[in-house]
Order: C-alpha cells, then structure tokens, then sequence
C-alpha cells in the first residue's frame, strides 16, 4: 500500500484553506508528502522537530505569536507529548490543532504501531480531547478548519485523526 | 554564584524582551524581582520552556527572545539543543542555569553533578555556534552583554549553587499568565 499523492495534496490544500502559516512536524511515512507539499511552499514555515512534545512548547509559542499553527505527528507521536498537552496547553488554556496519522488501526498490518493505534482514542477520550476520524479527502479540508475553530474558540487541544481511507491508495 | 544574583543582574534588561521562564526557583526568583506582563512562566511542562522560545522567536523576528531554562529540565529535553540548532533564530538567548539538583522537586543530584555532564559541550554538539560556560557573576556578565549584542542564537550555561528561594507563589493563575503574556505581545505586534 502506498501513501496516497492525491489525498496528501488534498489535505494540505485544506491546511492552507485554514489559513495555517506554520505547522511543526515529525517526519512519518504517512505524513511524508503532506511534508514535502509543506516545505515546498514559502507561505508556511515548517518546523521539524526532534520529538513531539518539542511541537507543543513550539505550537504554543506561535500562538502567543499570534501565528495560525497546525502539528503534525503520528498517534505514537501524540502518546510521547501528553505531558506537554496536559502541563502546557490544557493547564494554560493554549489551543492546539493536532492532526495525527492513526497507525496501528483498522488494516494494520505491522505489528509494531497496534498497541498504540488501539490505545489512541481511549487517550485522547480520558484526556478529554475533542476528535473526528478524517477519511474523505472531499471532507478533509473542511474538518481540518472545524478542528481549528474548535481549539481557537474553545482554548483546548484538538485532533483529527488521519485514517488509513485516508492515508493509503 | 547564585542564580538569584544572575537573574537580578538580567532583570534591568528583560523589560524590552519576551521572557519564559521555568518552574519553581527560577520562575519565584524573577517574580520576585516584579512580575512583568512579558513574563511567562512555564510552571509545568519540563522541558519546554525553550521549545515555547523557539515558536516565539521564529514567529516574531522583530522581537528578542530569552528563555531561563535549568539542567534539570532542559535535560527532559535534550533534542531541543538540535532543534535550536537547526533553526537558529538568530533573537533567542538560551540560558541553562546549572544547579547540579533537581532543587525544587527535592534536591535530588541531577546528571550535571559534579560535572559529570557538560550541557555546553551537548549545545555545541548539537550545532549551536555561539556556547557560553560561565561559573562566576562576572563570567555570567560578560556571556551576557555578548549575547544580548549579537544577533544570533546563543546559549549560555551558568554553573550556579544549589538554593533558591524559602517561599513559593505567585498572585497570578497559570491561564491569566497565558492571556495576558499574549495580550501583550499582541499589543507590541500592533504598536
């Protein structure tokens, strides 16, 4: 199964749709092109980082910027920046938009990303974080804007979860 | 040296800059001195404060950045000496105050004791020109002035006795620290 040229386009169509300017992000094979679609364009600035929770402190020293930031991250990602969701964002009322490929989920066949795809939506459920499965890529665009408004609007952590319908040809 | 004396010697010229701080003695000592609604203080979240540096610094160039960091955090995150490296804003000073303890969750030795780890050294490792080590208030001055006068990244490490302050609290919630630190950036944005 390959990574999909057409849905990755489609979904950072709608990043820049949203109004994102910045997005930071760890490199992951299902966010690989939506990566190079990023860095290739000079209206976004994409800042990679070494691990997620890097992103969290990152995403919330753009919003204190006032700058409209996305993260990027794998679910295994998100389950290595709790605790800068919870001390940071939650704790101080800092939005985050996380949209995050869901590995180890319905199809999966690596035995490697299971534990975290199966543990990923009871997380996100217990730390009381609003999410939506993305696997449209006509809807894509316009849950990525809803995720956004949401985490503005309500000063919280936000996912999207980037299925594998999604993500794979 | 004391990092009191560090962070008083600093607080004349954190009035024009954006300042995050970390938890415990760093934050209470430089409240102490006047909170200032450019201060941000990371109460939490160990290991950010300099990540929080970087997405200000790469987001407002016309602004300087200064995060006060300890080796006990920035030890929970390592890699942001990569990332710093990598981006190199060139308006963020990084300052590591090196106690050797992780002193306001008990006093337990951190992997700096007795010199065991050299977080200047990982700084210049990681790819970061500009690296100060400083182990007296003079040393501390100069790394200052200097970093304060060029426009790049720099980090310095400032070997500082294990004591801080024998009270603790501010009168600011965390989230109005978060509203008003923003609004005032908002208000510099649009001055």
């Amino acid at each position: 199964m390959a990574v999909s040229y057409d849905n990755s386009k489609a979904i950072f169509q709608g990043i820049k749709a949203a109004g994102i300017t910045s997005v930071s992000a760890l490199p992951e094979t299902w966010l690989g092109l939506l990566l190079q679609h990023a860095d290739r364009d000079p209206s976004v600035a994409l800042i990679q980082v070494a691990k997620e929770e890097e992103a969290i402190g990152i995403a919330a020293g753009a919003y204190f910027a006032g700058a409209r930031h996305l993260l990027l991250m794998q679910n295994h990602g998100f389950l290595a920046a709790i605790n800068g969701i919870v001390s940071l964002a939650q704790l101080y009322g800092v939005p985050l938009c996380m949209l995050i490929a869901l590995r180890g989920h319905w199809g999966e066949p690596y035995p490697w990303h299971t534990r975290g795809g199966i543990v990923t939506e009871g997380v996100l459920r217990a730390l009381s974080i609003p999410f939506e499965y993305a696997r449209d890529p006509k809807t894509v665009g316009r849950q990525i804007l809803e995720a956004y408004t949401l985490s503005q609007s309500s000063l919280s952590p936000v996912a999207l979860l980037l299925t594998r319908d999604l993500m794979e040809d | 040296m004391e990092r009191a004396e560090c962070i008083g010697m600093l607080y004349p010229d954190l009035h024009d800059k954006l300042v995050v701080t970390i938890m415990g003695a760093c934050a209470q000592e430089l409240y102490d001195l006047g909170h200032r609604e450019n201060f941000f203080y990371l109460q939490h979240a160990m290991g950010l404060a300099s990540s929080i540096g970087l997405g200000l610094a790469m987001h407002l160039p016309q602004e300087r950045i200064v995060v006060l960091d300890g080796d006990g955090s920035v030890l929970m995150n390592l890699g942001t000496f990569a990332t710093l490296a990598r981006y190199r804003p060139r308006n963020l000073v990084h300052i590591v105050f090196d106690n050797g303890s992780l002193l306001s969750t008990g006093g337990f030795d951190s992997h700096t004791t007795s010199g065991i780890t050299d977080l200047a050294a990982i700084a210049k490792g990681a790819g970061i020109e500009h690296v100060a080590a400083a182990d007296s208030i003079m040393a501390f001055g100069d790394a200052a002035i200097d970093a304060f006068a060029r426009d790049d990244l720099t980090v310095i490490v400032a070997k500082v006795a294990a004591v801080g302050p024998n009270h603790y609290g501010m009168d600011l919630a965390l989230p109005e620290n978060a509203f008003r630190f923003k609004r005032r950036i908002d208000e510099r944005r649009k001055a």
